[in-house]
């Protein structure tokens, strides 16, 4: 990252912490979640939760078990044991039409895109627009696509094209519009910049502060602990399936939070969670 | 398709390399595949219509072309389908056999019976019945593939055996002959053709229809302003569409009734036989007809419906249709139950057309109709394929093996050219996506 950059970040950087509403109840809580596969925890007592407004990180090594929680909450997987709730209150997700009923959005790392139709049809892949006939809208939609494109990125063209078609960017944005675009209570973001270039990356940290200030919470799942502390007002580790530890961006440092992701040590700025080292 | 007239800008770098030709063919935004495959039905008519001395190219063989290709044509708009979302069906020509089957039985042992001989209803509960026995069927093998997870190559190899042994059980291999002279039109011949009259009416309507379409969906696309087609791109596509219609009427209606059953329909309805003989025309065939109708609904179900379109998702990314929301497990299982009834309508078609239903009706049909479906441009790989391409897939098949008989060609020399053209067409079907992706 440039000198420039490091500088630019610093003038809206954490200081957009004031956006955080908590007064009421958290967006969502996931209390004690435990998953396993096959006889490996690889989600082992984990809780976790999110206010309006608020973007929380979630970091740890591959196979730490941060994508697997985040996707219970997205209800691509059924936890095993543990409570989800929704602004205080319990919710049943089995399934991603379930999450998706509470406002949870999920934009996934493989951006999960129907690669051979086009982008108004992903955008409104699982709920189109139909006719009075009942049948699909497509003009309908388009027109939709066109709007809520050129808001995120007013160059984007290929509206006919399958999505297979476009760039990595171009594929991030039509990912981030469908997450969007259907007043999305609470986003989740797998790596949402891993396949971006820098001014594609800071594009996605301009619109992550668009929908903060809207009141959205948003987890961020990410490797890249610059980006982390770019965008996040907290992060969480995790380690092993366990929460090592949480903290506000603001108290720590970077050199911390890697202990917190290499050796599990929590440093005195962070709450220690069950999964932080006993020594 | 792309839109040239708006996005040139954008587009100007892929543009500038290409000649004016293939602009123009954008314009009109007909698949370029699609024209490759009607210039290769066209050769093969010509390459026959030569090798036979002229006999290919008659307004008999070609209307007979059209009622052969109807049955195997119907179950190939399903497999598109089936193969989308990245399944096959192995089954689908036992499936045929046994609903056939059933559909005899039903209709000679219990429906006329009950009934009366040619009661009008005996015909429609018929098709019925076979409907929703071929309906169980696909039902059945769609929720062993979609929830129980068996492979559906498995489930219906399986089911090849099974239905096809259970074409035999029915009626403990007896063929068995149709009662309703009504049900027999589904299979075409002089009764079942609906005669030059009502095939001009036809056409006429075709016609509305499709200029209708045209006028349809520019008028939508103006509604949000969206850049439409250029005129002269709109009109070229109409006149071929329009010429097709007339011209395949024509063949139709070319084709006359052959001399003693002139005779016969005339004394039947009254008519005198003036000098010089009586000339009929058969028209459009009934299963034709049927087949064309059974092609229109699914190309509507396929792009207009939301069921189509999770079908198309679930092919291109079945994990990004079911995080999007899509049920995809009853969207396969519904796929399957789909083919089921469209074998069901192949094998009224078929056995209409035998008067008959024989329990070895349509062995190895599945072959035919998923090459007819992969030949019309179906990717085995999933997520793409039209129900247009299928039904000529289907022509281009029947057209090869009634070629081949028109020119005495033995049976397993028949097999090893339709098999070997599977495969040629396979190949270059994946030289043309390596080219395009």
């Amino acid at each position: 990252m440039t000198e420039a950059s490091m500088a630019e970040i610093a003038d809206h950087g954490p200081g957009h912490a004031s956006v955080v509403d908590r007064s009421g109840p958290a967006l969502v809580e996931m209390q004690d979640i435990s998953i396993s596969f096959g006889g490996i925890h690889a989600v082992d007592g984990a809780s976790i939760d999110l206010y309006p407004g608020e973007v929380v990180a979630l970091l740890g090594h591959n196979g730490a078990g941060k994508s697997t929680l985040i996707k219970i909450l997205s209800g691509a997987y059924k936890r095993d044991n543990g409570e989800i709730r929704v602004k205080g209150e319990t919710a049943t997700i089995t399934n991603p039409r379930d999450a998706k009923a509470y406002g949870i959005e999920t934009i996934y790392q493989t951006l999960a895109l129907a690669d051979n139709v086009d982008a108004a049809a992903n955008l409104f892949l699982g709920r189109e627009i139909m006719t009075a006939w009942g049948t699909l809208d497509d003009a309908a939609m388009e027109a939709e696509a066109r709007k809520v494109m050129g808001r995120l990125n007013p160059n984007f063209r290929r509206f006919k094209e399958p999505v297979k078609a476009l760039s990595g960017g171009q594929r991030q944005s039509v990912a981030i519009a469908r997450a969007i675009l259907f007043n999305a209570r609470i986003l989740i973001m797998d790596e949402p910049t891993a396949a971006l270039g820098p001014q594609e990356t800071a594009q996605v940290g301009e619109l992550i502060k668009q929908l903060k200030a809207d009141g959205i919470g948003i987890f961020l799942i990410s490797h890249d602990i610059h980006d982390v502390f770019d965008l996040a007002d907290r992060v969480v580790v995790m380690k092993n399936g366990q929460v090592v530890g949480s903290a506000m961006t603001s108290d720590v440092t970077k050199d911390e939070v890697l202990g917190m992701i290499i050796i599990g040590k929590v440093p005195p700025g962070a709450t220690p969670g069950p999964g932080a080292s006993r020594d | 398709m792309t839109e040239m007239t708006s996005e040139a800008p954008v587009r100007t770098k892929t543009v500038k390399g290409e000649s004016g030709f293939k602009r123009a063919l954008r314009a009109t935004e007909i698949d370029t595949r699609m024209l490759g495959m009607i210039g290769a039905l066209l050769v093969i008519w010509i390459g026959f219509h030569v090798l036979s001395n002229g006999n290919f190219l008659t307004p008999r063989n070609l209307w007979n072309l059209s009622v052969q290709t109807a049955s195997v044509g119907v179950m190939a708009t399903g497999m598109v389908l089936v193969i989308v979302t990245r399944n096959i069906d192995l089954s689908v020509g036992s499936i045929l056999g046994v609903t056939g089957m059933v559909m005899a039985v039903a209709q000679t042992q219990y429906l006329t019976p009950m009934l009366g001989f040619n009661n009008p209803a005996v015909w429609i509960l018929t098709l019925i019945v076979g409907l929703v026995c071929g309906l169980l069927i696909g039902g059945l093998q769609g929720f062993i593939i979609a929830y129980l997870g068996v492979p559906a190559f498995i489930v219906t190899l399986g089911g090849l055996l099974i239905w096809r042994g259970a074409a035999w059980w029915v009626a403990s291999g007896k063929t068995i002959p149709l009662t309703d002279d009504n049900f027999k039109l589904l299979g075409g011949g002089s009764d079942g053709s609906i005669g030059e009259t009502w095939s001009w009416i036809f056409a006429a309507v075709a016609l509305v229809v499709v200029l209708f379409g045209a006028w349809n969906a520019r008028r939508q696309r103006q509604r949000f302003q969206f850049p439409v087609k250029p005129v002269w791109a709109e009109v070229t596509t109409l006149v071929v569409s329009a010429v097709a219609i007339i011209g395949a009427t024509m063949v139709v209606n070319a084709y006359m009734l052959p001399g003693p059953l002139a005779r016969r329909y005339a004394q039947a309805n009254g008519i005198t036989i003036p000098e010089g003989g009586l000339d009929i025309a058969f028209g459009w065939a009934v299963p034709v007809l049927l087949f064309i109708g059974v092609g229109i609904a699914m190309t509507f179900v396929a792009r207009r419906t939301r069921f189509g379109r999770y079908v198309f998702a679930i092919g291109g990314n079945p994990e990004a249709a079911e995080l999007a929301g899509v049920n995809t497990r009853r969207v396969t299982m519904m796929v399957f139950m789909l083919m089921g009834m469209l074998a069901a309508v192949g094998a009224a078609i078929s056995t209409a057309r035998l008067s008959s239903a024989t329990n070895a009706q349509g062995t190895l049909d599945e072959l035919y109709t998923i090459a007819a479906a992969v030949i019309g441009g179906t990717s085995l790989a999933g997520g793409a394929g039209t129900i247009a391409g299928a039904m000529l897939g289907a022509l281009v098949m029947q057209s090869l093996q009634s070629g081949m008989v028109l020119l005495g060609l033995d049976t397993p020399l028949q097999n090893i050219v339709v098999g070997a053209v599977l495969v040629v067409a396979v190949w270059l079907d994946t030289v043309y996506r390596r080219r395009a992706a």
